[in-house]
């Protein structure tokens, strides 16, 4: 009886181990989760810290499809944000390397899909003018593919809608169409449920802020 | 129960009790003492780590205990991992060394300027040769802004460094263009062949270049074609001077794709309302097609087929200057035919294939008279055909060395008749060719090769070493040199009727150094070259002549300093003289100018979404004949200096779903005289100018793109 207890115990002690693992992870990635949304993430020191954390998790963890994303999205912003086009390729290069690892954990993925699109308006920006064919098209085809996979992701509707917003009217780009299309993402935003608190969930205030600018 | 609570007690909290905090911190530099930033600092395998600041300091807790591996990543340098005791890790110095990567690795590249998309730091896009004023989105006038090349603009081809258009070869994906201009009349030079928008990469070697490439004395154009296109897309034109339309389309799986290109073009409505000097009197009228398939056989394989077919005729008559009073005729009718088939394979670990075929013909009908004299017309017809096939391999060695090696064979037939008296030949040309590319350091590089060929018309065999080394001194700046001997067979127009002719001969001494930034560029070249062997016409035919060119060549160009203002400056000096056909002596020849400089500017208005593009060039005067001076003032007037501003206004929009371009554009917008040289008559008594046939040409065009996404322009703003 005692032995039987005993091996139980045993058990339940392996068992709190591994949970307390995973709630390690789940405890790293909300905290680094938390601030996506603050303007403050967005310097470019903060993002390679923020990219670095993570690699670091990804690196430990290997199954888990959402640091390799998160560390290619930080990557995809440091190139919005930085000052130097020439450094541009090689963090694309590095973001489209860890969403490479994302997609083989989690195929077919619409959030995946919007990073890419992203990736492709970055590499884009080195040189708009013999750049613009190949990578618009990607970025365009990207999104969707994004929107394909799930149509209710409120970043497929907040890209296009930047998209639209930016895009100079020649070009087809219209602030009365994005407009529209700001406040649909902000209506899928409302209906979005999380997958957990870690999934991906950014975006909303910035389709708000873009969303006062087509006005 | 209270040893099982001890059980679980323990059980439960055993990973808080173990989980005893450690201080990790220390400061990473990189060899040179220089604090590094933005280092991922970490113990493997642990959540736990931290970035390095600015002054490369870091520091961490982590729970990890005992013997750990500390690794620290940055890009641009090798990752590096430590042994540490986690117990035991405050003030760790860590030092990263550079990492080989691309932006450090020298590439050769004395003579060569390369257009691509493909590579980074490359000197122009191709799309700038497209948006180039006054090149009227011709190859070849673009390549004349850059140093080396000369503003011979009243004769076709390339003129380099003091040698001539016929010594500048042209290669598609590795195979010779026999004839890469349309046939042309008399001081009106024959465009390009082929549109900017079939390659994806273009090299222009002004000297120096691989032995992979033959029978060139001064230059080699190397045009590489895009691979399967983006998707399915068609596109129409229409010019003052013509219409074109296209069909591309991509399979579904996205692994092949052909396409079908056709154009028209008619001068002649044009030439009614534009009075050109010589009165048209046939044509000009081109019809031109082209078909191109493209297939991926494997992740690594690529097959590419490019057939082209143009047929054109023109003719002019112009006052004559032997005969005042009366006027002389020429017209031509061309037809050629260019294929092309290549394929690239990998072959495992190392090696990878390239073989390519190529067929192409073209005819020439030449009736030229002067009217009025009652005398037969001359009805001259020329046919040329080549046939080619190339191997190459390649092996790389370790992670940036190579060798190639490979061969090509050509059998060619040249025909010619002047009133059905013929006077034809054929010939078989082997080569082969080797050469290394080896990294000494990954900054330092040399590439040895060499080349043998035999041209059975010749009946002899040459063999040119060719030498090259180029050192990278930081992230954007290298100096390079190349040495190099070339063979060239002499023109059919002298084999044709002397078959006791060998090769001409050019020997190449080149240093230059660059610096490439993502912004602006900075390149010298000095360079000095040897002629021998040239075909002699007076007092006999030999390969008596000879000659030299030396020069120095600036370029600079800047996407920076000015906003949506992207610039170039090439300036070329150059000291040639040769003797060769019928001089009496060594001169500086009538196609080479001393001095030649180009400035093209473009300005992009983003609210009107219109490009600007203006192109200046300058050459001062080049020699020319006057029979009237004796021999030993051969060539010793010259023109006056050539000034040319090209204007082009272009305006970017989409009228319903096409992606739309108006362009205009004006070569020699002010008017400016060009004279290019004089012809005298045969007495000496009268002379003519050679000048365009037209002051400035004024084109304007609409280009409609469908099925095109253009959602790129997210960009402009975030």
């Amino acid at each position: 009886m005692k032995r039987l207890l005993l091996s139980l115990f045993m058990i339940g002690g392996l068992a709190t181990v591994a949970t307390a693992q995973s709630a390690q992870y789940q405890d790293a990635m909300s905290k680094q989760v938390a601030d996506l949304d603050s303007s403050g993430t967005f310097a470019p020191d903060a993002l390679v810290a923020k990219t670095n954390t993570f690699e670091r998790i990804a690196e430990a963890e290997k199954t888990q499809w959402l640091p390799y994303y998160y560390a290619a999205y930080c990557q995809v912003m440091s190139c919005f944000v930085g000052q130097d086009k020439g450094k541009i390729d090689e963090l694309a290069d590095k973001a489209a390397a860890n969403l490479d690892k994302a997609e083989t954990l989690n195929p077919k993925n619409s959030e995946v899909a919007c990073i890419r699109s992203l990736v492709a308006s970055a590499r884009l920006m080195v040189d708009p003018a013999s750049r613009g064919m190949k990578y618009g098209m990607e970025a365009g085809q990207q999104i969707e593919l994004a929107k394909s996979y799930n149509a209710e992701n409120p970043r497929v509707y907040l890209l296009l809608g930047q998209s639209l917003l930016f895009t100079p009217e020649q070009f087809g780009g219209s602030k009365s169409k994005a407009k529209t299309m700001l406040e649909t993402a902000l209506q899928k935003y409302a209906a979005f449920k999380p997958e957990s608190t870690i999934a991906p969930h950014w975006g909303e205030p910035y389709a708000k802020e873009l969303l006062t600018k087509a006005q | 129960m209270f040893r099982i609570n001890l059980y679980l007690s323990l059980l439960l909290f055993s990973p808080v009790i173990l989980l005893a905090q450690h201080k990790i911190s220390g400061k990473v530099t990189d060899n040179r003492k220089r604090p590094l930033s933005g280092v991922n600092v970490y113990i493997k395998g642990a959540y736990d780590g931290a970035t390095s600041k600015a002054d490369g300091s870091f520091s961490f807790t982590t729970t990890e205990a005992g013997e750990r591996i500390l690794a620290a990543t940055l890009s641009g340098y090798q990752p590096m991992e430590i042994k540490i005791t986690t117990e035991n890790g405050e003030q760790l110095s860590i030092v990263l060394k550079n990492a080989a990567n691309a932006l450090r690795v020298v590439t050769i590249s004395a003579g060569s300027f390369e257009a691509s998309d493909d590579k980074k730091g490359t000197v122009l896009k191709p799309l700038d040769i497209v948006t180039t004023a006054g090149a009227g989105a011709d190859i070849v006038n673009a390549i004349k802004t850059l140093p080396g090349a000369q503003q011979t603009n009243d004769r076709e081809g390339l003129f380099v460094r003091g040698g001539t258009g016929y010594e500048t070869q042209t290669l598609i994906d590795g195979m010779l263009v026999r004839n890469p201009f349309s046939s042309s009349l008399p001081d009106v030079p024959g465009r390009g062949r082929f549109s900017p928008f079939l390659f994806k990469g273009t090299t222009f070697s002004s000297g120096g270049y691989s032995a992979q490439y033959g029978q060139a004395l001064s230059s080699a154009l190397v045009l590489e074609s895009t691979d399967l296109p983006q998707r399915s897309s068609s596109s129409v034109g229409l010019s003052v001077i013509g219409v074109n339309a296209g069909v591309e389309n991509l399979s579904k799986d996205k692994k092949s794709s052909w396409g079908v290109e056709g154009d028209y073009t008619n001068l002649a409505p044009y030439f009614q309302v534009v009075k050109p000097k010589q009165t048209p009197n046939l044509g000009p009228e081109i019809i031109g097609t082209s078909l191109n398939f493209r297939r991926k056989t494997s992740p690594t394989g690529l097959l590419k087929f490019y057939g082209y077919g143009n047929w054109s005729k023109m003719g002019f008559s112009s006052p004559s200057i032997e005969y005042p009073g009366d006027r002389e005729s020429y017209q031509v009718r061309n037809g050629n035919i260019y294929t092309n088939m290549t394929y690239r394979e990998s072959l495992g670990k190392d090696w990878r294939i390239y073989v390519g075929i190529s067929f192409s013909n073209n005819r020439d009908n030449i009736v030229t008279d002067t009217l009025g004299k009652g005398q037969t017309p001359a009805d001259i017809r020329l046919r040329s055909s080549l046939n080619q096939s190339r191997v190459m391999l390649t092996r790389n060695i370790g992670q940036f060395s190579a060798i190639r090696f490979g061969g090509e064979y050509q059998y060619a037939t040249e025909l010619f008749s002047v009133n059905h008296r013929s006077f034809n030949y054929a010939d078989n040309y082997t080569a082969a060719f080797a050469e290394g590319d080896i990294y000494f350091t990954p900054s330092f590089v040399g590439r040895v090769g060499g080349r043998a060929e035999y041209s059975s018309v010749l009946a002899k065999m040459n063999v040119a070493p060719r030498v090259s080394l180029a050192y990278k001194v930081d992230n954007y700046s290298q100096f390079s040199v190349a040495y190099g001997d070339y063979y060239q067979k002499p023109e059919p127009q002298y084999l044709r009727f002397d078959h006791g002719l060998g090769y001409m001969k050019a020997t190449h001494y080149i240093a230059s150094y660059q610096r490439v930034a993502s912004d602006y560029t900075f390149r010298t070249e000095v360079f000095y070259k040897r002629y021998a062997d040239l075909v002699k016409t007076a007092p006999y035919y030999s390969n008596n002549g000879k000659g030299y060119a030396k020069g120095i060549e600036l370029f600079w160009r800047d996407r920076k300093s000015i906003k949506n203002v992207d610039y170039w400056i090439s300036y070329s000096w150059l000291d040639t003289k040769r003797d060769y056909l019928n001089y009496p002596k060594e001169v500086q020849p009538d196609f080479a100018a001393t001095h030649t400089a180009s400035l093209v500017y473009k300005h992009f208005f983003p609210k009107l979404s219109t490009n600007l593009g203006l192109t200046y060039t300058f050459a001062t005067g080049r020699p020319y004949y006057n029979p009237n001076l004796p021999a030993d003032k051969f060539m010793s007037e010259k023109t006056m200096d050539y000034h040319a501003l090209g204007v082009s206004a272009s305006y970017l929009t989409t009228i319903r779903k096409a992606f739309t371009i108006f362009v205009l554009s004006v070569s020699n917008a002010p008017g400016n005289k060009q004279v290019f040289g004089y012809r005298y008559s045969s007495d000496g008594l009268r002379r003519g100018e050679i000048t365009p046939s037209v002051p400035r040409f004024i084109f304007l065009g609409m280009f409609m793109n469908f099925g095109i996404d253009r959602r790129q322009d997210v960009i402009n703003n975030l």
